[in-house]
């Protein structure tokens, strides 16, 4: 089986008169189908800007996308907009943090699903409301025929958000990149949507990129995970591996400040000192100088990865190649 | 829905009745007595009770505002000091002309400023957003009974192309050229103004959604340009459309100065008339009508954005 997902080497500058800012720095990783891939990491690690680069949803004047990107065996940075736009919504669909500000506040909810299947499906509108309807009934939205008719604002935040996977579902895609999904959400309310989304990702097989910054939604949906620092994975590995023996001290520190069940909700902000400026990056590791593990060399050169394990990447010079590798 | 509109249509009442005090008021305002003007300046103290009777000046104010309420409401505003002739009449003649007038005017610059303002909206910070800036300062900027007078002279007085004033006939025939020719020029100037605001508005509130979280998930769900921006200007609108309204009512009352530049008859040329001729009960029947229209006509819009953002009927 070929992988679904490669992303090799990919940067994303933001480019204004007055800075330039490196949100992602050369990120790469694959992905087999039907995988789930939690990616974690404080806010403004880039994650974001990840999700986004891989549909190419970044303003086109103001940024800058370097790498390589194939997902589905098509090189994503070299799809003219028709392609691209056939590959939105229908081969790859994003759910978005906010269900709130991710519809158009003006149109019934049924209606923006309608659009989007007859546009990517070629069929009528009226065909399009009856798959937004099976769809409400797919992530168990009550009352679903009503639903359809409702506004964003008439919704609850959890009907919203399971009407917005509706919305991402709706063509069946094959991978699902969902950004911080249940971040805006009440905490039963959260557990029912990654319920949801756990036993939707089943049924249907799609591979799914989660961004989290929460270990133990990671711990419960995802096969592997990639921790991300500065616009960089530090580290990737399965779900098992990398919680349970942390290789970088920046994971490490992730989970240490886990550990204590603080809210869920919270940004992860116990590792002492602050993630650097993404406009001057520091030449060596970005997260040397809050680690507790820095000697000189760290600061000579950005870490290459080395593989310690098998199918475990880390970016960190401190971490020894076992004899075996 | 129908709750918010008995809720808009309530409203609407106290603004009303507070508009037509103050027309009621004028008469009070206006330097010098009502009673004077009528008499000769001689009149002994009698005679001027006796007036004061027959008009019913004597009465207690709040009758007397009631009085007038209930004639007003069934179509009574009293007969012009002028021509003797009623009020009513002169409002009925000149009323059409305006609202034709003010209806092509604000069209013509919806049109125009609507497409302009989308357009700088979608690219703002370039170029062409920029210069939509600046048309829309100039137009607002430039006075338009200036720009009346140097339109006549450019069109009427040197190429001799359109009527410098006045109208073809007192019943206006969409169809016929001899009467079109004469709302050219005063559409134009009228329009001016219009353009600059409402292609302002339109460009904030463009660009304003344009960068809501909403444009990415339509882009996300390969929704093409086109298609995005049909979303985008339905969320645009209302605020465009409750600007367009205040235009529409400004037109209705403030073209005085364009109208009586052209001679066009409408309800500003009335005015200008009536001040000249201090003509109170025309005054004062024509501000009432005109507040009214204003007020009508913001209720109508309030009510057609409510129908485009659904977001409006809770309040
Ligand atoms: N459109 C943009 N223009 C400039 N900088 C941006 C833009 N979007 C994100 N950034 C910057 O990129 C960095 C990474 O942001 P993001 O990917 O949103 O982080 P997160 O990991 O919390 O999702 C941040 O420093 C942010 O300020
Ligand atoms: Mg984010």
């Amino acid at each position: 089986m070929s992988p679904l997902v490669e992303v090799e080497d990919l940067s994303v500058n933001f480019v204004t008169r007055e800075s330039n800012v490196r949100a992602v720095n050369g990120v790469s990783f694959s992905m087999m189908p039907g995988e789930v891939m939690c990616m974690l990491g404080e806010s403004g690690s880039g994650k974001s800007v990840t999700m986004r680069a891989l549909m190419r949803l970044l303003p086109p004047k103001r940024s800058v996308i370097t790498g390589k990107i194939r997902i589905a065996g098509q090189d994503v940075l070299a799809m003219d907009d028709g392609t691209l736009r056939r590959m939105r919504g229908s081969t790859v669909s994003m759910i978005f943090q906010e269900p709130m500000t991710a519809f158009d506040p003006v149109m019934r909810v049924g209606d923006q699903i309608a659009e989007v299947v007859a546009l990517h499906r070629g069929v009528s509108h009226k065909a399009g409301r009856q798959r937004a309807l099976d769809l409400f009934d797919l992530v168990r939205i009550p009352s679903a025929q009503r639903r359809l008719d409702a506004y964003p604002h008439e919704l609850s935040g959890g009907l919203r958000q399971r009407a917005m996977i509706a919305l991402a579902l709706s063509c069946e895609p094959k991978l699902l990149l969902a950004d911080e999904p249940t971040t805006a959400l009440d905490a039963t309310v959260q557990i029912q949507v990654l319920i949801l989304l756990r036993r939707l990702q089943q049924e249907l097989g799609m591979s799914v990129i989660f961004v989290t910054h929460d270990l133990g939604v990671a711990a419960e949906i995802a096969d592997r995970v990639a921790v991300m620092y500065a616009g960089r994975v530090v580290e990737t590995g399965t779900v098992r591996d990398v919680l349970r023996s942390p290789l970088h001290p920046y994971t490490a520190g992730l989970l240490a400040s886990t550990v204590h069940d603080q809210p869920r909700d919270q940004d992860l902000k116990t590792i002492p000192g602050a993630p650097p400026d993404m406009r001057r990056l520091p030449p060596g590791c970005s997260f040397a100088p809050r680690c507790p593990r820095m000697i000189a060399e760290c600061n000579a050169g950005s870490p290459p990865p080395v593989t310690p394990a098998p199918g475990r990447i880390v970016r960190c010079i401190r971490v020894e190649q076992p004899e075996f590798a | 829905m129908f709750g918010y509109v008995i809720r808009r249509l309530l409203a609407a009442i106290p603004i009303a009745l507070g508009v037509s005090m103050v027309c009621f008021a004028l008469v009070y305002l206006a330097p010098g007595d009502p009673i004077q003007t009528l008499l000769p300046p001689d009149a002994d103290a009698e005679t001027v009770e006796r007036l004061k009777r027959l008009y019913g000046l004597d009465r207690p104010i709040v009758i007397q505002y009631a009085e007038w309420l209930y004639r007003v409401a069934t179509g009574d505003f009293g007969r012009s000091i002028a021509n003797g002739r009623p009020v009513i009449e002169e409002i009925q003649r000149s009323l059409g002309n305006t609202v034709l007038l003010a209806f092509l005017s604000v069209l013509v610059a919806f049109s125009i400023a609507f497409i302009l303002g989308t357009i700088a909206g979608r690219k703002s910070g370039t170029w062409i957003d920029r210069a939509v800036t600046g048309v829309a300062v100039l137009g607002v900027s430039i006075p338009n009974y200036w720009l009346a007078i140097v339109l006549v002279i450019i069109f009427s007085v040197e190429l001799m192309l359109l009527p410098s004033s006045g109208t073809a006939g007192d019943t206006f025939d969409p169809t016929s050229w001899e009467h079109i020719q004469y709302l050219i020029l005063p559409v134009i100037t009228l329009s001016m103004i219009p353009v600059g605001i409402i292609a302002r508005t339109t460009r904030s509130a463009v660009s304003e959604v344009m960068n809501q979280e909403f444009v990415v998930t339509l882009r996300a769900n390969g929704l093409p340009e086109w298609r995005v921006l049909k979303h985008a200007i339905k969320n645009a609108l209302p605020p465009v459309l409750a600007v367009m309204g205040l235009q529409f009512g400004t037109l209705m009352g403030g073209s005085i100065l364009v109208e009586t530049v052209f001679a066009w008859p409408g309800s500003g040329y009335l005015l200008s008339k009536a001040i000249l001729t201090r003509d109170v009960p025309v005054l004062q029947g024509t501000i009432l009508v005109l507040a009214m229209i204003f007020v009508v006509t913001n209720l109508a819009v309030d009510l057609f954005q409510s129908t485009l953002d659904p977001r409006i009927r809770r309040g």
